[in-house]
């Protein structure tokens, strides 16, 4: 198995890295070896097992183990506290992290209670929630601090009965002597395992998978009694005391500023405190996690949520447009399919001899392929409570890049220059303590949390105010000013040998961009794909289209909208070649290999091969399929995962599209939590199939269109399909699984469609084509 | 202003009357369980019952609601804290994902069972069709409907996953 080889964050969703980072904080900080070794690739970690309400360390601060990584605590009455170090978005981090320290530990999951962690760089690294990395990023750290416990535990237990270490285990939260069969409690042992000197990597003993508990299991997730009781847990929940209510007024022109309102009759309605004007920032916003960026606009801030929504419907702005997006969406994508006809614009990859291998061609097949802007639709509207003092800028946010917000909140209130590098900041930041981001969980993020834009308005807002804020962006807020997902315009050329093989590749992948020739974030064209890595003929040429809408990551970014693409136009070559679709990928994937030498993040046919093969006995391909019904694949590789789906569809006359089944085969390496992990996928499918279905942002002068969830609508639950998830758990690192079973559904979808009709959809959402599920 | 939240009388001082009730519960009494989805009753994250209906709170002005029974998610499980069926179900079956819309789901599934003690799937699409789930947990929301209806076991190995959060 090759070592494995990205960076801390290698989609830069935070636009920090780790190695900058421990540049900048380790060496001008005055800590201790411990706090540095933590900073240093997150790999020597010593484990606190503290032992809580000790009347002989009660008064006596822990030297060593302020900044020490607290993960594993065990109180007198043995309840086990493990904290969790990555932000909760939906996608089971605070259920699935724990069980990794728990499994290593011995711990009895009943005993269990999670805590998510403090935000603090030089105790946890980069903290967010992005690009699948939590398990893939954490694994092997938790992993550590479970087994480094455990020996600690052990190492007192082999003290207290003379015996030695090896003839001990743990299980259920006990230390057990092997040959005498004495058990003792962790909780009995804690205080003595606190004071063990915890063993060298070189030392640790790490469990055998085959002996494995808990990972692997489906566990139900931790938070799921307080969710179901109602209690509070979201950002939107949020109180704190003397606490006021603001909402927030932008420009519907993405990047207009106010001019003038009538903000005197705003201030005399009913329980309002205040309203006012914010300068911002000049421009158009760009997404970037540890952005200063403030939209410009008018603060309401009054006694209650509704107090200041009533007083909004009654403000009337004047805007000033002039330095606005004008973006037309229709325009922009009469441009791209222009540019998309172009021969000759800007190359950024080639291999091989495209145009002698296309003249050589047997046949050659052609297609455009178009995906709208999206919105990411999460349920729970930004928001954020923000507390400014002379000391101490805090707020509340639903972040998934919490270590980010701190950057972008050091910048907006002075305490960093605006060009210092982020990590640099950072730097600044823990030394200095001026600001402080509490975590708490996003009711949804799928990468719009990634952005923390809501966080510095509201910290904005409250220091004008000088009392806390809970800014709340209502629905259409939080439709009009996203970051979305950018279109797709992609032009493909393929060429066929006699035989139906694959000779050439061409594609004219269009981007948005804001100054013509750069992409905008996440519409570049992607870096590897399955023709790149395995046909011999390929070109790629990157026209670009102005566009200034705000673009960012969305679920799956690129590959949700590409994978479309590239998976239903490898089905259009199938078709033109006569051959099976199942067969002609297989064969396009060549040999089992790995495509990146020395990386096991990169795809594997081999994996790739298993999961196609996989899914095609479970969903039962080439059997017969009635008059209007049919199968379709999508394979698609993102995350690290290697993802294989098959849609069972069928279509009647009005175009009205039922998605009877789906069934997904998944390689992510070994699954953590199979219930957390079968449930990431059967979102993925629902996200998926909702998007496809109806989905679109239109934009006319800058401006997005569309307005809540009655014209963006969500999936709703009889539409649902039956989902067969089946996981082929293979000797790899375990990656996650919030993002890559999304990508294959769309194409699966469409040549299902396809199958059934005989009608290809090469646009989405497929309700420009009339099609609707 | 009194509302009957609960079973139990709560004051509402001198709300405005035309707040919507998923305001006044979220920002006047700090029941902050019933949840702000989209303001146009198109989402469902804010359902409560009123007077044993499931309705859209973020359309229902307080001033018209006095006298009436309102539940809100709070109020779903008995006086001594013991959950419901259906609660208990949304545990086992590990329904909730980021968990926002898992309020309103739960109201409008009580107020199905309610009516209808053993719903059909198209039942279930009908009563469940108002509430959106962004994270798509369709599939384990009906199915925990459908244990409860059937009284059937929880899905397997799930029996030890005790573990709490903070």
């Amino acid at each position: 198995m090759p070592k494995t080889g990205p960076s801390i964050d290698e989609h830069n969703l935070t636009g920090l890295t780790a190695a900058a980072l421990q540049q900048q904080i380790a060496p001008q900080n005055t800590m201790s070896r411990r706090r540095f070794i933590v900073l240093t690739g997150m790999s020597g970690l010593a484990i606190g097992v503290a032992a809580y309400a000790r009347a002989d360390s009660a008064g006596a601060a822990p030297s060593e183990s302020v900044a020490v990584n607290q993960y594993v605590q065990i109180d007198p009455a043995g309840k086990i506290t493990l904290v969790t170090p990555h932000p909760e978005v939906g996608q089971g981090v605070r259920t699935s992290l724990p069980m990794i320290l728990a499994e290593e530990l011995g711990a009895d999951w009943n005993d269990v209670t999670v805590k998510s962690a403090e935000i603090d760089v030089v105790r946890y690294g980069l903290q967010y929630a992005g690009g699948s990395r939590s398990v893939r990023m954490r694994f092997p750290e938790l992993r550590k601090m479970g087994a480094m416990a455990r020996h600690m535990l052990v190492a007192a237990a082999a003290a207290k009965l003379n015996a030695p270490a090896e003839e001990f285990l743990t299980e259920n939260s006990r230390v057990v002597h092997k040959p005498s069969g004495t058990r003792l409690t962790f909780a009995a042992l804690a205080e003595s395992a606190s004071k063990q000197t915890p063993p060298a990597d070189e030392d640790i003993v790490y469990k055998d998978p085959g002996d494995y508990v808990l990972l692997g299991k489906r566990v139900t997730s931790v938070d799921n009694e307080r969710i179901v009781r109602g209690e509070s847990l979201f950002g939107i929940d949020t109180v704190v005391p003397d606490m006021l209510y603001a909402t927030y007024v932008k420009c519907p022109s993405i990047g207009g500023r106010p001019r003038s309102a009538n903000l005197d009759d705003i201030k005399a309605m009913p329980g309002v405190v205040d309203a006012f004007v914010v300068e911002g920032s000049e421009g158009v916003p760009v997404f970037d996690a540890v952005s200063y960026f403030v939209s410009p606009g008018i603060a309401i801030v009054a006694q209650s949520t509704w107090q200041a929504l009533k007083a909004r419907q009654s403000l009337n702005v004047e805007w000033d447009e002039s330095a606005a997006s004008k973006d037309d969406s229709d325009e922009i994508a009469a441009l791209a399919q222009a540019a998309s006809e172009l021969p000759d614009s800007d190359i950024v990859a080639e291999q091989g001899d495209v145009d002698a291998a296309l003249e050589a061609s047997a046949s050659v097949v052609e297609s455009y392929y178009t995906c709208a802007f999206a919105s990411h639709a999460q349920l729970e509207p930004e928001n954020c409570v923000a507390r400014v003092t002379n000391d101490l800028v805090e707020v509340w946010a639903p972040t998934q890049t919490p270590t980010a917000t701190v950057v972008g909140l050091m910048k907006v209130f002075g305490f960093a220059p605006l060009d210092a590098d982020p990590q640099t900041v950072l730097g600044m930041a823990v030394r200095s303590g001026k600001v402080k981001v509490h975590q708490i969980r996003g009711g949804g993020g799928f990468g719009r949390r990634l952005e923390n834009d809501y966080a510095r308005e509201a910290a904005v807002i409250a220091r004008r105010v000088g009392k806390p804020v809970k800014l709340q962006w209502t629905r259409e807020d939080d439709m009009a000013c996203d970051f979305y997902r950018p279109p797709l315009f992609t032009r493909f050329k393929g060429g066929l040998s006699e035989a139906g093989d694959l000779l050439a590749w061409e594609m004219r992948h269009v981007s948005v961009s804001a100054d013509e020739k750069t992409p905008n974030r996440d519409a570049q064209p992607p870096a590897n794909f399955i023709a790149k890595l395995t046909t011999p003929n390929v070109r790629v040429r990157n026209p670009k289209v102005k566009s200034q809408t705000p673009v960012g990551p969305m679920r799956a970014p690129q590959s949700n909208t590409f994978a479309f693409a590239e998976q239903s136009f490898i089905h259009e070559l199938a078709v033109a070649a006569g051959r099976d679709h199942v067969e002609f990928l297989i064969d396009m994937l060549g040999e089992r290999r790995w495509t990146e030498d020395g990386n096991a993040d990169a795809l594997n046919t081999g994996r790739a091969i298993d999961v196609i093969r996989k899914v095609a006995d479970n969903a039962g391909w080439r059997r017969a399929m009635p008059e209007g019904r049919g199968l379709g694949l999508g394979f698609y590789f993102s995350h690290a995962g290697h993802i294989a789906e098959i849609a069972e569809v069928s279509v009647d006359a009005s175009k009205f599209v039922r998605v009877h089944k789906v069934w997904v085969a998944a390689d992510i390496g070994p699954v953590i939590n199979l219930s957390g992990a079968e449930g990431q996928a059967q979102g993925s499918v629902i996200d998926a199939i909702s998007t496809m279905a109806d989905q679109k942002i239109t934009l006319k002068n800058g401006a997005v269109q569309e307005t809540n969830y009655h014209d963006y609508p969500l999936l709703r639950i009889e539409a649902r399909p039956e989902i067969d998830v089946d996981f082929i758990q293979t000797d790899n690192p375990p990656t996650g699984m919030g993002e890559p079973a999304l990508p294959p559904l769309a194409a699966a979808v469409c040549n299902a469609i396809f199958a059934a009709t005989g009608e290809r959809i090469r646009s989405l959402p497929i309700s420009a084509a009339g099609f609707y599920i | 202003m009194e509302l009957t939240i609960n079973r139990k009388k709560m004051s509402l001082g001198g709300i405005d009357p035309d707040t919507p009730l998923l305001w006044a519960l979220r920002d006047t009494l700090g029941l902050v369980g019933t949840k702000f989805g989209c303001g146009i009753a198109q989402c469902g994250a804010c359902t409560v019952h009123v007077d044993g209906v499931a309705l859209r709170s973020c359309q229902l002005p307080v001033g018209d609601l006095e006298g009436a029974d309102i539940t809100t998610i709070e109020g779903l499980a008995s006086d001594d804290g013991t959950l419901k069926a259906l609660q208990q179900a949304w545990i086992d079956f590990d329904v909730p994902q980021c968990g926002y819309c898992q309020a309103g789901q739960l109201m409008s599934a009580t107020a199905l069972l309610r009516e209808n003690p053993s719903p059909d799937d198209d039942d279930i699409n009908a009563a469940l069709s108002g509430n959106y789930c962004r994270c798509g947990t369709y599939n384990r929301i009906a199915g925990a409907i459908k244990s409860v209806v059937s009284k059937s076991s929880r899905i397997p190995a799930t029996e030890d996953s005790r573990a709490e959060g903070d």
